[in-house]
């Protein structure tokens, strides 16, 4: 770390969370400074976001949180100016910032120096002078939507032509719209518009009880909802000072890698199915209706949308559920590592996912990938084996790795996760701690903020929160890796031809709810 | 190839017929042919879509029954949609109703697309499914599970009776 220079030696604070933190107070100059010593440190931009604090202190502040060696920095901007408050734009020395940069301009109307200024949650759905997070703001209207296009970068040039798809897919998928550059059938440029699935979010949490928030916070993204509910009450229980009981961790975790393993399991099905090999869907979708189902008998519901509460979880293990899972994980085993090498060795599903969507490290890097993708281009990262939190940090969880870039290595991810999944199920149930699995987490502190970061089955998510009085949440800002790694799609596809983006999209499966907030 | 196939001998046919079939003749006897839906996630948390999803493993087969999900609102007899309907998906929405020929029979999958669920109405939503094109139907839950989804395609086909 060569940050000696930098206002990151200054007036630090701890932040509370369930890995390491710190926070920092930063100027404009300072700002712009600090992060600069960070890229150099190549810590990973984790999220940005923004608050009104006009009714606490007179400003706006601008937040943006890394993930480097030693854990957490989160660097703080007070912004004065509060009639065209303005702040020195990240996205130069980290890519992903720029449309996080537009969004908080959608919600709070703080603007950064970058030149683009399109809207990118606010489809026109509601006036331009209008911020919903702001303190001011009517949350009783509604507005009528204002029909205007999206300027699209355009692409010029002989030959070239557009094919427009979404926000409708032609597929059980989420909506987004993705604009194509072409030349034949290859692909000279991808553009995505994304925002579609906005359901203002941010703007339920404020004012909401602190006891029910995890609820909305499982609702971000439904494939994720162990890894954001866990996150949430992550953030709760540390500025709270609850630590979860043992026997809670435990049970977290295992459903956490239940999560990822429903995904994972579904994704390689539906991956196998793009290269036309509808073999490996039948196969998988069945795995993953087997967990699904167990899921119901052990943890009373398929997905488990309300299992992790403040405090611990809803309920404990019924009698008897470790046998049935123990044989569940001997099934599963068997039959991935027997499809494994049935994907392995098919030809024609080979021919599909090898050298097809492609991204180097270098480029990964650029862009500051996160989890699994960036596992996939070579890039080590994984909370749970680098910043390990309860349970975690008595497993030894190992990061996959591949450095293909390609389909083939998301492929090759998903398998080593599964049997690596597997492995700390086995280990969390035969070390189950006794006790309770639930202690009561009284009203929070008002104007605490703490951070909970995840490792979910995509990559990390975060959720940062900020108390408000008398038990409520005063602010809180939820972000998912998808945020980080849907402009690594816009260069795997890069050169390829458009009839394998549905599989170079699947192999990624990024979430539009979760980045759309 | 022969692992391929000695894996399909080993797992055999997981479909749980008594719970399809009656419901395919169902479906036949209404339209005398397949049913076509498209399914459309107007601002979905992603959740009931898995669910979705799961209608096509072998558990419940549902291309067995004759029930197929179509690329286009133009060849659907039902529209299966999630919500709660962001603003940003009130248009498309509307769009993919109109485009869609009658009698546009109309399901409205999970909590959110049923009432507007944990989000509500608010700036960035409009709510339930309903406040933005007629229903038929709804399915409740969060997510529904698959053989819910199921008895709401039923529910509604018989309902054409």
């Amino acid at each position: 770390m060569h940050m000696a220079t930098t206002v990151l030696d200054r007036t630090r604070t701890l932040l509370a969370g369930n890995i390491a933190g710190e926070r920092i107070a930063a100027n404009a100059e300072e700002w712009v400074a600090s992060a600069t010593a960070l890229h150099g440190a190549g810590a990973r931009l984790l999220t940005l976001w923004g608050t009104d604090d006009r009714d606490r202190d007179r400003c706006f502040r601008i937040y943006a949180a890394w993930l480097h060696a030693a854990g957490l920095v989160v660097l703080e901007h007070a912004i004065e100016d509060r009639t065209h408050p303005t702040y020195p734009s990240l996205a130069e020395l980290f890519p992903a910032a720029g449309r996080m940069e537009r969004a908080v301009y959608d919600l709070l109307g703080i603007a950064s120096t970058a030149p683009d200024r399109r809207g990118w949650l606010r489809h026109n759905g509601w006036p331009e002078d209008v911020f919903p997070l702001r303190r001011d703001f009517d949350a009783t209207r509604q507005h009528a939507v204002q029909s205007l296009p999206y300027a699209y970068v355009e692409v010029e040039g002989d030959g070239v032509h557009e094919i427009a798809v979404g926000p409708v897919h032609a597929g059980i998928i989420e909506p987004g719209g993705f604009r194509f550059s072409v030349v034949g059938e290859k692909v000279l440029r991808l553009e995505e518009r994304l925002g579609y699935t906005h359901k203002g979010v941010a703007r339920r949490f404020q004012g909401m009880p602190q006891a029910s928030g995890h609820k909305l916070a499982a609702r971000l993204s439904g494939d994720s909802a162990v890894a954001f509910s866990w996150a949430w009450c992550a953030a709760l229980e540390s500025i709270a000072g609850v630590v979860c009981p043992p026997r809670a961790a435990a049970l977290r975790g295992l459903a956490l890698e239940h999560e990822r393993l429903a995904n994972h399991l579904g994704d390689l099905g539906a991956l196998g199915n793009d290269a036309g090999f509808a073999f490996g869907l039948t196969q998988f979708s069945r795995l993953k209706e087997d967990l699904l189902r167990l899921n119901a008998e052990v943890f009373s519901a398929r997905y488990l949308m309300d299992f992790v509460v403040p405090g611990g979880v809803a309920a404990d293990l019924p009698r008897l559920a470790s046998d049935r899972l123990y044989a569940l994980y001997a099934h599963l085993e068997l039959a991935a590592a027997e499809l494994r090498s049935i994907y392995d060795e098919h030809a024609g599903v080979q021919d599909r996912f090898r050298e097809t969507g492609r991204l180097d490290r270098d480029t990964a890097v650029r862009l500051g990938a996160l989890g699994l993708a960036a596992r996939a281009s070579g890039i080590a990262n994984d909370l749970r084996a680098d910043h390990p939190w309860a349970p975690y940090d008595r497993l030894d969880a190992q990061s996959a790795g591949q450095n293909g870039g390609d389909v083939a290595a998301r492929v090759q991810v998903r398998f080593d996760e599964i049997f690596e999944s597997l492995r700390l199920c086995r280990m969390l149930l035969a070390e189950l701690p006794e006790g309770p699995v639930r202690t009561a987490v009284d009203a929070a502190e008002p104007y605490g903020m703490g951070i909970g970061v995840i490792e979910g089955w995509r990559g990390p998510v975060a959720m940062v929160l900020e108390t408000g009085p008398e038990g409520t949440i005063r602010r809180c800002h939820a972000h998912d890796a998808s945020a980080q790694n849907w402009p690594l799609l816009e260069y795997a596809i890069l050169g390829n031809l458009v009839p394998d983006f549905p599989l170079i999209n699947k192999s990624f499966n990024l979430s539009y709810s979760g980045q759309d907030g | 190839m022969f692992d391929v196939l000695s894996r399909m001998v080993h797992t055999g046919i997981l479909t749980d017929a008594s719970a399809t079939d009656r419901l395919q003749q169902q479906i036949r006897s209404v339209l005398g042919r397949a049913l076509c839906i498209r399914q459309v996630d107007a601002g979905s948390c992603n959740g009931c879509e898995l669910e979705i999803h799961a209608l096509n493993n072998p558990y419940y087969n549902l291309e067995g029954l004759g029930i197929k999900f179509v690329a286009s609102p133009r060849h659907a007899d039902l529209l299966l949609v999630t919500g709660p309907v962001s603003v940003n998906m009130e248009e498309a929405l509307k769009r993919t109703y109109d485009a869609a020929p009658d009698p546009k029979l109309v399901v409205a999958v999970g909590d959110c697309g049923a009432c507007g669920g944990i989000f509500g109405t608010s700036y960035a939503t409009r709510g339930a499914v309903s406040n933005v094109i007629p229903v038929d139907h709804t399915v409740p839950g969060c997510p529904p599970s698959p053989q819910a989804i199921l008895d709401g395609i039923f529910q509604v086909v018989r309902s054409q009776l």
